[in-house]
């Protein structure tokens, strides 16, 4: 019995190899395949959903209202767990089955592995999440040129908060409070005082604390001192919380920027101090019109577990690739030829500027490296509460 | 008159076991060149290949020496990650840094096999899980934080090691998984292989018969490390990056799994299992969500209905299936009494 019933597990394991070796039938109409990547299942599910879903719906509403040039969108979307090998198989799968781009992946680490066997063969790609600067630039120095994103890196908070200061708030000096050996703090601190230099804001003091420092009073006596109009805390919320209130306490009335680390930050420090207060986010629930559009659309196809950041870039993903590839389909080459993926990369660049996503209500363009330059969220804090100020 | 039984002499049947796997490699080859298969299909298989020499590098210290390692993707990761270095830095040409390249990832994980097996092996049983277990996170954990060295990238931790020469081709991966089973096989029909198995068997026994079992727990537990840092180097030049994250505690579960699937000690077993667990999910990869549900109903299947492993501790050989097979057609065997559990 139990010999019989082996032999039947040995003759499924390997019925199933043969599974997936049927043809697909081939369909009479062209369709233009669209590969969405990234982790459906694990720990990264709510990411990996959230861009699938959101791209999926923007694809769904082409070909609801007729594809691209007659021509309809096939979505090919894969499950890769968070894996590097799994989602290079499924990458390498999607390809052979011939899509013309991805969207995707979704993790940084993920990410580069996929890069690593896109860009061979120039495969269009846009990614909704990895924000790691490597992803388009390489140690040498070169750039993918087939590798996009709808995400911002951080260091362009940095640079959108020392615009805005100049800009909107006509501030002439600043300083800067952050964490040393902290990433993502000296990032947005780099780009902040770089771009101030180059628009006219002094930086009147550069001051950094270490990991677990509780008393900033020191530091923020010298910020005060200088007297400067804005103060950067590039920092993560709680951070910013003990200095904002230490900061308020010896006197320091200047306006306190941040960028998205801030979120959450209402929880650490009174409502009082925090008045006023702007940081930057990506995103921000229920902001623009557009923005809510989207979501009760998102709502009704998906529910609301999945609506995340994620959700939003992915359909801007979804948003940039369709309006390349309308361009593409002018140049009259079939789809997933090494032309037509060719013409999709310069189409992402030149039609960027005229597509209204959700989370970029002025269009994309690149810079050299690929990086978006889009709005920014900008959040204010009223009432001890987080509230949408506006897109800048 | 009953004629004696046919036996085929052992360089006999190496040399028919290796013209049989020297044609289907070429015959692998030609069909690649060929440009019939697609890199999709060629990809998995070379994942297979390289998940086979995982499991049957496991099942030396699983199967044979009769401990329970959870720590092999540790071994794996300072394979890749050692091999991976030296790619990157030697400024040799990929083909001919290769070999090396391969040979350094074995030793130092063979090192590494060492280091750990002298401490741990004076343990038995579930500790010896714990342990290794502990020393595979270690490995990760240190490969993540040990980025920089002095100043000078090393690891690159967490934003991973790009650039690595891509040279795992089916060809020299398979050539491989044939070295492996070819070194791991004679090794077990050895003098060394008999008392790592009577190790296994009963350890007060081997003890009292004279075997040294510190010296061979430790020689069965290195020769494990050695390969499974050589499928490491293989996994990095698949690859092409690395990151500590997919060398996590799972990974070493994922090849645990492949042995006993196959059943511990059964060297068909583990190749087998690895194949198919390596190139099912990928084959189901169309229906989403329920690929996982397969795989893990295959295992509970598996498990309830033959707790030693699809092949328990058979093992296949060609040579006793031809002995067989002439035996049988020429009258001087019937077809009663099939073979034991030898390995072969």
């Amino acid at each position: 019995m139990k010999k019989i019933i082996c032999i039947v597990l040995v003759v499924m394991m390997a019925a199933a190899l043969f599974v997936g070796c049927t043809k697909d039938d081939k369909k009479g109409e062209e369709t233009i395949k669209i590969g969405i990547l990234g982790p459906h299942t694990g720990e990264l599910a709510v990411y990996g959903l959230g861009v699938k879903n959101g791209a999926t719906l923007y694809l769904d509403q082409v070909n609801a209202a007729g594809g691209i040039n007659g021509k309809m969108i096939e979505i090919i979307a894969y499950d890769q767990r968070g894996d590097d090998a799994e989602a290079v198989n499924a990458f390498n799968r999607m390809v052979s089955e011939g899509i013309t781009g991805l969207i995707g992946d979704v993790i940084t680490s993920n990410t580069l592995a996929v890069v690593a066997k896109a860009t061979p063969i120039n495969m269009p790609m846009i990614t909704a999440s990895a924000t790691a600067a490597s992803v388009t630039v390489n140690a040498d120095g070169s750039v993918n040129t087939n590798v996009f994103r709808t995400c911002f890196i951080d260091p362009f908070q940095g640079m959108k908060m020392a615009e805005f200061a100049g800009e909107v708030l006509d501030a002439t000096s600043a300083a800067v409070l952050f964490e040393t050996g902290n990433d993502y703090a000296i990032g947005l601190k780099d780009a902040f005082v770089a771009k101030c230099g180059e628009t006219g804001i002094e930086v009147v003091g550069q001051e950094s604390y270490a990991k677990g420092d509780k008393d900033f009073k020191a530091q923020l006596t010298n910020i005060l001192a200088a007297g400067p109009d804005v103060v950067f805390l590039p920092n993560y919320y709680e951070d910013n919380g003990l200095i904002v209130t230490q900061a308020r306490e010896i006197g320091l009335n200047a306006v306190m920027l941040g960028g998205d680390g801030w979120a959450g930050i209402t929880d650490y420090a009174s409502a009082e101090d925090l008045e006023g207060s702007f940081f930057c986010s990506a995103y921000a629930p229920g902001s623009t019109e557009l923005v809510r559009d989207f979501e009760a659309r998102f709502i009704a196809a998906n529910g609301e577990d999945t609506l995340n950041m994620f959700a939003a870039t992915g359909y801007d993903a979804a948003m940039l690739l369709v309006a390349a590839i309308r361009k593409a389909e002018k140049s009259g080459s079939a789809p997933a030829s090494d032309e037509y993926k060719q013409a999709i990369i310069d189409a992402i660049r030149s039609e960027g500027a005229g597509v209204v996503g959700v989370t970029s209500e002025g269009g994309y363009t690149f810079d050299e490296f690929n990086n978006p330059i889009k709005d920014a969220v900008i959040m204010t804090i009223t009432d001890g509460k987080e509230v949408f100020y506006r897109m800048f | 008159m009953s004629k004696k039984p046919l036996h085929i002499k052992t360089p006999v049947r190496y040399l028919i076991n290796a013209l049989l796997f020297a044609a289907l490699l070429f015959g692998g080859r030609v069909l690649i060149a060929g440009g019939g298969v697609s890199p999709f299909y060629v990809g998995i298989v070379t994942l297979a290949g390289i998940n086979i020499i995982l499991a049957v590098s496991l099942n030396m210290a699983t199967g044979y020496l009769g401990q329970l390692p959870l720590g092999h993707a540790g071994f794996m990761a300072v394979g890749a990650y050692a091999s991976a270095i030296f790619m990157t830095r030697s400024g040799l040409d990929p083909a001919v840094a290769m070999p090396f390249g391969l040979l350094i990832g074995g030793l130092v994980a063979a090192i590494f096999g060492v280091l750990i097996g002298i401490p741990a092996l004076r343990l038995k049983g579930d500790y010896i899980a714990i342990i290794t277990l502990g020393f595979g996170e270690i490995i990760r954990i240190v490969l993540l934080n040990i980025d920089e060295v002095l100043g000078f990238p090393f690891t690159y931790g967490a934003a991973s090691l790009k650039g690595i020469p891509e040279t795992s081709t089916f060809f020299n991966t398979f050539l491989l998984v044939g070295v492996t089973c070819f070194a791991i096989h004679t090794l077990m029909k050895s003098r060394h292989g008999r008392a790592i198995l009577s190790i296994r068997e009963n350890e007060i026994a081997a003890d009292s018969c004279g075997v040294n079992l510190t010296y061979y727990k430790v020689m069965g537990f290195t020769v494990s490390a050695f390969f499974a840092g050589i499928a490491g180097s293989l996994y990095a030049g698949y690859l092409g990056i690395l990151n500590p994250s997919n060398f996590s505690f799972m990974k070493s579960i994922e090849i645990l799994v492949f042995v006993v699937l196959g059943g511990m000690g059964s060297m068909i077993g583990s190749v087998l299992s690895a194949t198919v667990l390596t190139i099912l999910p990928e084959l189901l990869r169309q229906f989403a969500e329920w690929r996982m549900i397969v795989y893990a109903l295959l295992l509970i299947l598996v498990m309830v209905f033959k707790p030693s492993g699809l092949m328990g501790r058979f093992d296949f050989s060609m040579g006793r299936m031809l002995e067989n097979i002439i035996n049988v057609l020429t009258g001087r065997k019937t077809l009663k009494g099939k073979g034991g559990k030898t390995n072969g």
